[in-house]
């Protein structure tokens, strides 16, 4: 007698195990095939190239009427399980009963749907059979519709394509920082958002979904953070999670998924499961190859045969057209671990080999995936790769030859090709003087002017005066960034702005870094020179910054914090002295001072008690005074005009003005100014990064003085007439400085290398150049120029500020 | 092992850290770019700081006063500085961190 086998499910994993069952023993098994949709099993993995409009229905499916027909298959589509009664072992369906001696569970998994309003709107669809696919071919109907994807996962990018290529248009959100964050790695992530970019699909990464907005059916989706994306589409695309609901009410043991054992058998023995519905040794499955592995295992149970399942490594490719990825094995960093990172910026290349005790243990590759699968067989074979370690990254043809000369871009440049942007000097020019007879930078400082004002083309006319001369010059040893890369900051910043580099990915992929994720010498400047180049582009980013900016107060050396109010100009008055004075008993600060910027710290604060005391001093109108950022400090003023009987000008009130504009804008170092009313400069102007002496006539304007390390006096930028052009002057010199000074260079010393006549010339002489710089200040102000007390009023900034857990209370055991 | 849930992955922000305060002082748990997690004194041996205020990057932290680098995963110092903190057991499921309770009540680890 035949032995009776229900299947729930017509998935893949249990198409492919009727396959092997009905093809190793025919005549052995009644089975009956219950599905909810109403059809058999098709190739659902072939669902993007149905959308996208590639392929048809009729063409993905795998197991057609006659197939089922010729095995004897009952099938009972469009059914739905209600209920399996496993002591007489009979699985009800709404329609009826069907008795089993062996059950098989494969009801694979359920999209998982953000609890967001609107998300029942009609117009929102998921993306996981031929119904939601249908949905969204119909939806792509009318031209011009707007579709938006929520997830930037495999089957959510699948999805964007798909409905790119039938027309829509379509922006994907992403909650993480970079594209299938669990697949790539950020570099290979920005690679692939720059690809999905240039066809059209917009991508926003960090953005979560707030609530979907519409009427009647969906109109717009918006984003936590105030972004508004209008949709005549919504596809969820933010992950799976296994089907359990009837395992769950059977009483078989249930995770996160249905348990089974090495034999995919659950805690019941005559019940198995197979697919993305199990949880095999807590894993869950949501890729087909290890799906299939589960089949043959079930087959093999029921067939009588002895088989385990043994989860192996897997290897991930997107299949939109034109984008080519794969990643595969654990690319995570680990003690032990070496990464091989090649890049080729110029074609969009990059690959990482992970190796772990001489065997490669994972891959992740975007641009040229063609030995992905050499690199594949390495990772599941375990193979030693010690003999072709160095030219392992080169893959399976690698036919040896020399690495690339460094010089050689540099060597091929046209003689046109501008070098010096600030003199116009192009290659040609210089190679003239070469020929001429320079052969130091200093002579061709001399004689053609290139790299002798800004100084960030220095390392492009050594690299020429290299390739022209040959062994006959001796490169300089150019300091570089950190250990990270071999650019000077000088080279990273003038290319972040000739090659439009906004994000951290894209300068660690473009400029070729040697980490995946920098270090605590480059991450710092990189946040600075993004934000700085980028404002309107970039996100700043708080884990690349130092303590102090992170957290918005000073810390000092017992881990305790310093609190500093601004107080413009440093005029205060009783209101605030008492709010500070009331902050200090309440929270029991230990010491307060009067600081030489004219204002008062409050030292010993406690981290978790900083947002409380904050917000305490919001109250009273205080905000805070940066007192720990490279950003402006300080405008310390003299009391001038108003009560002085020596004072010219109205010190104080010029003083309030420039704070009043400068504050919150980061820089590359910390920036103090000063106004003194007249040239006695009870201020200290002469000692500032910017002092301004007013007299009788106007504004004397001095830069780049220091009182730290270094003691420097200013050096006089110019002489002007009103209160409005001191003004403007120095908002350019900050704002020339944000643009083209090294991180952590005070003024004196950027001012030091390009040169006091350089920076009269671009902003003195040059009144639209002048305006033009004003005018980026004051856009870079409009993002960056927010109290961050006031942002971290919240009850969610507070919880961050204090211990995740406290422990202190248990007891040990 | 004694597992304790401590929180949720998402409290603590991708490369950095939050604390959790125990009897023997803090212990900084640290989740890094790869979405790890990795518990040790919060203490650098150096002068004492806070390394929950670091910047993480790959599976080390720098020390936010001096710049001392530390293993995530040894607990110890890095490049040319000598020094270690101790390490405690962690992991991270169903989007939960757990540390391990035995442990960290009974101090450091030996």
């Amino acid at each position: 007698m035949k032995k009776r086998l229900v299947v729930i499910g017509a998935g893949m994993a249990s198409g492919r195990v009727l396959e092997h069952l009905l093809d190793h023993d025919p005549q052995g098994w009644d089975v009956t095939l219950f599905n909810a949709e109403p059809r058999g099993n098709y190739n659902r993995i072939m669902l993007s190239p149905v959308l996208s409009g590639e392929k048809t229905y009729e063409e993905i499916v795998t197991h057609d009427d006659a197939w089922y027909a010729d095995r004897g298959v009952t099938c009972r589509f469009g059914e739905s399980i209600v209920r399996i009664d496993r002591a007489r072992r009979i699985v009800y369906s709404n329609e009826g009963g069907a008795p089993y001696d062996k059950l098989l569970i494969a009801t694979g998994s359920a999209p998982f749907i953000i609890p967001v309003p609107g998300k029942d709107l009609p117009g929102v669809v998921t993306y996981r059979d031929l119904d939601d696919t249908n949905a969204m071919i119909a939806a792509s109907a009318n031209a011009g519709g707007k579709a938006v994807v929520i997830g930037g996962g495999l089957l959510g990018l699948e999805a964007a394509a798909g409905l790119k290529l039938r027309g829509m248009d379509v922006t994907v959100i992403h909650l993480m920082g970079h594209l299938m964050e669990r697949q790539l790695d950020p570099a290979a992530g920005y690679l692939l958002q720059k690809d999905l970019e240039a066809r059209g699909i917009a991508v926003h990464c960090k953005g979560a979904t707030k609530a979907i907005l519409g009427a009647d059916r969906v109109e717009a989706v918006l984003l936590e953070d105030g972004t508004v994306y209008d949709a005549d589409l919504v596809c969820m695309a933010v992950g799976i999670r296994p089907e359990t609901r009837l395992a769950t009410d059977a009483a078989l043991e249930v995770a996160r998924g249905v348990v089974v054992n090495d034999h995919m058998v659950t805690s019941d023995p005559d019940i198995l499961a197979v697919g993305e519905c199990v949880e095999h040794d807590s894993q869950l499955f949501g890729l087909v190859a290890p799906l299939y592995d589960q089949a043959k295992v079930v087959a093999n149970g029921l067939l009588g045969q002895d088989a385990k399942f043994r989860p192996v490594q897997t290897a991930t490719k997107l299949k939109v057209t034109g984008v080519d990825l794969f990643s595969a094995g654990d690319f995570a960093d680990a003690e032990g671990r070496e990464d091989i990172v090649f890049r080729d910026p110029a074609r969009g290349v990059y690959k990482r080999l992970v190796i772990e005790q001489d065997r490669l243990i994972g891959a992740v590759m975007y641009g040229d995936t063609g030995d992905g699968s050499w690199f594949f067989g390495l990772i599941k074979d375990g193979t030693d790769i010690t003999d072709m370690r160095d030219t392992l990254i080169f893959g399976p043809a690698y036919q040896g030859g020399t690495g690339a000369d460094p010089l050689a871009a540099v060597a091929a440049l046209p003689l046109d090709a501008e070098i010096c942007g600030c003199n116009g000097i192009c290659k040609g020019t210089i190679v003239t003087a070469i020929e001429g007879g320079a052969t130091t930078l200093a002579d061709i400082k001399a004689q053609t002017k290139a790299s002798a004002s800004c100084g960030t083309c220095t390392g492009l006319v050594e690299q020429v005066l290299a390739s022209t001369l040959g062994d006959a010059f001796q490169m300089p040893a150019a300091q570089p960034m950190c250990g990270c890369t071999d650019l000077t900051h000088e080279d990273v910043r003038r290319l972040i702005k000739a090659r439009e580099l906004k994000s951290m990915p894209a300068v660690m992929q473009e400029l070729g870094w040697k980490t995946s994720c920098g270090c605590h010498v480059c991450r710092p400047a990189l946040n600075f020179y993004l934000l700085a180049d980028w404002p309107e582009d970039y996100t700043d980013d708080a884990q690349s910054r130092f303590v102090n900016e992170r957290n918005h107060a000073n810390i000092q050396k017992d881990g305790t914090y310093s609190v500093v109010p601004r107080m413009w100009g440093g005029m205060t008055n009783p209101r605030e002295l008492r709010a500070i004075a009331d902050a200090a008993d309440k929270y029991d600060i230990p010491a307060v001072k009067v600081t030489g910027g004219q204002r008062i710290d409050l030292l010993g604060v406690q981290k978790e008690d900083l947002p409380a005391i904050w917000s305490d001093l919001n109250a009273a109108g205080l905000v805070s005074g940066h007192a720990y950022s490279k950003g402006l400090r300080t405008v310390k003023t003299c009391v001038g005009t108003d009560f002085c009987r020596f004072g010219t000008q109205d010190s104080t009130g010029l003083g309030i003005k420039l704070e009043k504009r400068l504050w919150g804008s980061w820089t590359p170092h910390k920036v103090k100014l000063a106004v003194s009313g007249c040239p006695r400069n009870c201020a200290e102007a002469t000692c500032k990064d910017v002092g301004i002496i007013c007299v009788d006539s106007g504004y004397e304007i001095g830069v780049g003085g220091a009182a730290g390390m270094d003691l420097k006096e200013v050096e006089r930028l110019a002489k002007v007439a009103t209160e409005q052009d001191a003004i403007d002057m120095t908002v350019a010199f900050v704002q020339l400085y944000r643009e083209h000074a090294k991180y952590l260079d005070r003024p004196y010393k950027w001012l030091a290398k390009v040169g006091l006549d350089w920076v009269q010339a671009q902003i003195v002489d040059d009144a639209e150049n002048r305006a033009a710089l004003i005018e980026r200040f004051d856009l870079s102000q409009t993002i960056y120029q927010r109290d961050p007390w006031a942002e971290r009023a919240t009850p969610q900034a507070h919880q961050a500020f204090g211990p995740l857990a406290d422990l202190t209370k248990e007891a040990a055991e | 092992m004694n597992w304790l849930d401590i929180g949720a992955l998402n409290d603590i922000p991708q490369r950095g850290a939050r604390v959790v305060k125990t009897v023997h002082g803090c212990v900084a748990v640290f989740r890094t770019g790869d979405d790890q997690v990795f518990a040790i004194d919060d203490r650098c041996p150096h002068k004492g700081g806070p390394l929950s205020e670091g910047i993480v990057h790959g599976h080390a932290v720098t020390c936010p006063l001096h710049n001392w680098v530390f293993s995530l995963e040894t607990g110890m110092a890095q490049g040319a500085d000598e020094g270690a903190v101790a390490t405690y057991p962690a992991r991270v499921e169903g989007g939960r961190i757990l540390l391990d309770a035995a442990q960290l009540l009974k101090g450091r680890a030996a």
